[in-house]
């Protein structure tokens, strides 16, 4: 192809596509759906509306325990849980999952369950 | 005396796949051949079934947009695109203007770097693998592009049923109309596979299918426009396409170089449809809030890089949908290329003419 003499020319005085990984790695743009993170613990209410709202069911809440947890690889970086989230606790990232050797579950313990304040004590009704 | 002599055809049969360096996905041919002419094709689909009807049913309808860009790689936006325009319909909505607008640049970048990427198994299968290495290469742009509009390169999760889920900034929008520039300089390298000598001794005469048999066997998508018949699902109008001058491009050879020629002219007015949904685009909010029962039929169909894409789906009030059945435009196709097939090729034409109708098998078998 003719053609292709150009692109070989250009190509020998040119940086090669590829990259140097892993001492070199791509950054990431911002905004990505990389992976999902339990970013602001302190604020989870254990609604359970991030497990109810994956499509990959990959979010297990454990109300009793306070604790959450996810599968990265049943996730699919939908976003679908950040969006659900009320109080802003997960975030999506731009950089993927680390890779795994074994299927092993992240788990996050949140707070402990804040305590009711005391109930207002009813006046008793004036003896007559 | 010479004994009289009759001569029999004796036919073979050659399996070709299901792992074959051609093919992107795995799809068996059994052929029928007589001395290297092939008389005969039936296809043996099944390998990459993964049950996604079934699993439509199973998940809240809201959630489903997430399962449904699953079923294609390459394809995922007309997939998300159709269902939530059929699950809109179920609920009696339509979503805000600057959504449809959205949608429809985020379904043309999605056009762009499928057929980019065709154009770079074109040459694989004739045999020029530096071409295939730079064509992805330059596909790599639009990618980029797709990933700081979405989020993810591949799997773009952004339409949700009411609209979009995810704005795009005016920043964005400037680097788009940079980004449209920087792919009509690649086409003229892309563009060299249409006008190269090997390439149209391959592809030219090859994979014939008139226009009656286009017709008549079921074909959709470039298969059939380049048999000059000029038909487009984006005619209707849907989503934005009603407010861009649209026309469809079709090609007379009928044949696999024709083929190429109707996609790098969709390339081409890809680039057009963009550049003025950038221009018309309006501000406004990208989601409604919709309710929880979908009820009754719909029917949606968008216009995937492949051909006609067709949801049907129904729903009885609760969240959860009762039927979705998705046909796909390479399902249809694949009677279209059993045709070409038995016209007598060569075995060394099959390669090209199952690539010419760019096959995706995984959107075939869901």
């Amino acid at each position: 192809m003719p053609g292709m003499n150009k692109i070989v020319l250009k190509n020998l005085f040119k940086k090669p596509a590829t990259r140097k990984y892993p001492a070199e790695k791509r950054p990431f743009f911002e905004n990505g759906r990389g992976q999902m993170v339990f970013a602001k613990m302190e604020n989870c209410i254990f609604c359970g509306l991030c497990s109810k709202n994956c499509p990959a069911k990959a979010i297990t809440v454990d109300k009793a325990a306070r604790v959450n947890t996810i599968d990265p690889l049943k996730c699919v970086q939908c976003g679908y849980c950040a969006d659900a989230c009320p109080k802003d606790v997960i975030i999506m990232q731009s950089e993927y999952y680390p890779p795994q050797y074994n299927k092993k579950v992240r788990s996050v313990k949140g707070p402990a369950k804040a305590p009711k304040p005391d109930a207002p004590t009813a006046d008793a009704p004036a003896a007559q | 005396m010479a004994a009289e002599t009759a001569t029999v055809d004796v036919k073979c049969n050659i399996t070709f796949g299901p792992q074959h360096p051609v093919f992107p996905e795995p799809v068996q041919f059994k052929l029928e051949v007589v001395d290297e002419k092939v008389v005969g094709a039936a296809p043996v689909l099944g390998y990459v079934h993964r049950g996604i009807e079934k699993a439509f049913e199973l998940n809240d309808f809201k959630l489903n947009p997430a399962l449904s860009a699953k079923i294609c790689g390459i394809c995922p936006s007309p997939h998300t695109t159709a269902y939530c325009r059929g699950a809109e319909m179920l609920l009696g909505l339509e979503a805000p203007p600057r959504a449809k607008y959205i949608r429809v640049i985020v379904n043309e970048l999605n056009r762009l770097h499928s057929h980019i990427l065709w154009f770079g198994l074109l040459g694989d299968a004739v045999g020029f693998e530096s071409y295939f290495m730079q064509t992805w290469n330059y596909r790599e742009k639009v990618m980029d592009m797709l990933e700081k509009i979405t989020g993810h390169r591949v799997y773009y999760a952004t339409n949700g049923v009411g609209g979009v889920r995810r704005d795009i900034t005016d920043t964005q929008l400037r680097e788009i109309e940079t980004l449209m520039k920087a792919v009509e300089e690649d086409m003229g390298s892309i563009a060299d596979v249409v006008k190269d000598y090997t390439v149209k001794k391959r592809t030219q005469n090859v994979g014939v299918l008139t226009a009656d048999e286009a017709l008549l066997t079921g074909a959709v998508g470039p298969t059939l426009r380049a048999s000059g018949i000029a038909k487009d699902i984006r005619m209707t109008g849907y989503d934005a396409y009603g407010e861009v001058d649209f026309k469809p491009q079709t090609a007379d050879s009928c044949d696999a170089y024709g083929r190429a020629v109707v996609r790098w002219k969709e390339i081409y007015q890809s680039i057009e449809i963009i550049r003025r949904c950038l221009a018309q685009i309006p501000k406004g909010e990208i989601m409604l809030k919709t309710p929880n029962t979908p009820k009754g039929e719909a029917i949606s169909r968008t216009e995937a890089p492949r051909g006609e894409l067709f949801y049907y789906m129904r729903g009885n009030g609760t969240k959860n949908l009762e039927r979705c059945k998705v046909r796909t435009p390479t399902y249809a196709n694949v009677w279209p290329t059993v045709t070409m097939l038995s016209k007598g090729c060569q075995i060394a034409d099959v390669a090209v003419i199952v690539l010419s109708i760019d096959p995706c098998i995984s959107c075939t078998e869901r």
